[in-house]
């Protein structure tokens, strides 16, 4: 999957499945404070990245994503191994 | 311990019957019934099939979906009906109000967020525990609807819930009372919800043998009081009432609806389900609230009048019990012939339509009433509204587990 592809549809994701208004959505925005998405909503996103592009997600690799860039890299990383 | 006045300056609900308090009350005077086929669940392999739906909800008229989605919709009902409550008191808390500090909530409910329950419970077993959901619990208890409420709109006073089934949201009212008339707030959101239109829970009290299978009359399921009757008639909604201290609501030049005047409760303490033959506990209760509002009689009765066998018999017995010959004088009706049984909504509801009742002179009938039963022969005020003066109004809730709670209403 190319990594646009992942952007675009984790995009849709974060407005779809945790309800975020898509033009608050960059890059560089950190879940926490540009997002204010709590710690309850983290888990949901990692749930539905795993349903979504089908890998799986440990918890401490979980806990290093702050930005939306970041969760793009770590689903890219575990698309390519 | 003071012993203050408590007054109502705020109505809110959520029904099948209206949207709103003015269509709801329109409706109930009309003699409407709010009861269809249930169509947001599969039903065909149920025994019953009808309840009061609400088929025009829109949650995200009132919030944006991200935090919509996080509440089970018996929160989604609680919260519309408190504010619409709060925005007819003409009440608003900004976060650094330090009155906030003396606003609360009181949330009564049969079975909170049973829908999330049963959801969740199916995730679990069909995909595994790494599945479920970080808001199913929050979903699920019971209190979190009144949490939600306290978050939204700054209310930072005493906040608590009561389950007592289908009494949940008359001892919400009643404990709310108290909690102003003692001094530890000066305004309670207090009323109740549920969201039971799910098939465990119409699957589950339909094995309880308590609930309507009229299916091919839907309005006409629910016949309190008459011979035909077969058992009561789910419904979902809210109903919230704001309480408020009466020196605080005149200080502030809000419209006073009604008088909170008593508040009564006792246990029957004999079956899990069916109320004591003779109906001693549901007579103590309204016993209780009597002596609590220091008067011996009331001007009408809204029952809880559920269209089951057993209700209606031993509620009238109560009642006999307690205003022994007055007892056919005073008009008594049950609105659950047409919003059907909201169980733990059942006593806000109910308490809204006594305080419409003393504003308005016009006592709701109890619809359906086509047979009469010997064991039932006091005046339900069959079929049509009726208009007279009422000054003082006794609304009754009675509960699985033996809860009997009786709550009385005034003329401010």
């Amino acid at each position: 999957m190319e990594r646009a592809e992942i952007e675009s549809k984790l995009t849709d994701l974060l407005v779809d499945e945790l309800g975020l208004e898509r033009d608050k959505i960059a890059m560089d925005a950190t879940f926490e404070e540009d997002l204010e998405v709590d710690s309850l909503g983290v888990v949901e996103l990692l749930m539905a990245l795993e349903d979504n592009f089908g890998v799986k997600i440990p918890d401490e690799e979980a806990e290093q994503i702050q930005t939306v860039g970041q969760a793009v890299d770590l689903v890219e990383q575990k698309l390519d191994s | 311990m003071q012993n203050r006045r408590v007054v109502v300056t705020g109505l809110g609900t959520v029904s099948s019957l209206g949207a709103t308090i003015e269509p709801f009350w329109k409706n109930v005077q009309a003699g409407t019934s709010g009861i269809s086929r249930i169509e947001s669940i599969d039903v065909s392999d149920m025994a019953t099939q009808i309840g009061g739906e609400i088929k025009d909800f829109d949650i995200e008229e009132f919030m944006p979906k991200r935090q919509s989605r996080r509440m089970d919709r018996y929160d989604q009902l609680f919260w519309v009906a408190s504010k619409r409550a709060l925005d007819d008191a003409g009440l608003e808390y900004e976060e650094d109000d330090p009155t906030a500090y003396r606003a609360g909530v009181l949330v009564g409910t049969g079975i909170g967020g049973v829908e999330t329950f049963e959801d969740q419970f199916y995730v679990l077993f069909n995909e595994g525990p790494r599945r479920l959901s970080p808001f199913g619990i929050t979903k699920i208890i019971s209190n979190m609807a009144g949490g939600m409420v306290s978050i939204d709109f700054n209310l930072f006073g005493p906040n608590s819930c009561v389950v007592t089934a289908c009494a949940a949201s008359a001892n919400a009212i009643g404990d709310a009372a108290a909690i102003i008339a003692r001094g530890a707030a000066d305004v309670m959101v207090a009323g109740g919800a549920e969201a039971p239109l799910t098939r465990f829970a119409v699957g589950g009290f339909g094995q309880a043998r308590a609930m309507s299978t009229r299916n091919d009359d839907p309005q006409g399921a629910s016949r309190p009081f008459d011979a035909d009757r077969d058992g009561f008639v789910m419904a979902e909604g809210a109903a919230v009432l704001i309480l408020e201290e009466r020196e605080h609501a005149i200080a502030r030049g809000a419209t006073i609806h009604a008088e909170f005047l008593g508040y009564g409760m006792a246990a029957d303490g004999y079956h899990i389900t069916l109320p004591r033959p003779g109906g001693a506990g549901a007579a103590a209760a309204m016993t209780a609230a009597l002596t609590d509002a220091e008067l011996d009689s009331v001007d009408y009765i809204n029952a809880h009048g559920t269209s089951t066998q057993a209700n209606d018999v031993t509620e009238t017995l109560a009642i006999k019990t307690v205003f022994g010959e007055r007892a056919g004088d005073i008009p008594i009706s049950s609105s659950k012939s047409m919003t059907g049984h909201m169980l733990g909504a059942a006593g806000a509801i109910e308490s809204l339509v006594c305080i419409l009742t003393i504003r308005d002179g016009v006592i709701a009938p109890t619809i359906n009433y086509t047979t009469p039963d010997p064991e039932c022969d006091l005046d339900y005020v069959p079929n049509e509204a009726r208009e007279v003066t009422v000054n003082t109004a006794m609304t009754n809730s009675f509960g699985f587990g033996g809860h009997n709670v009786s709550l009385i209403w005034g003329r401010p």
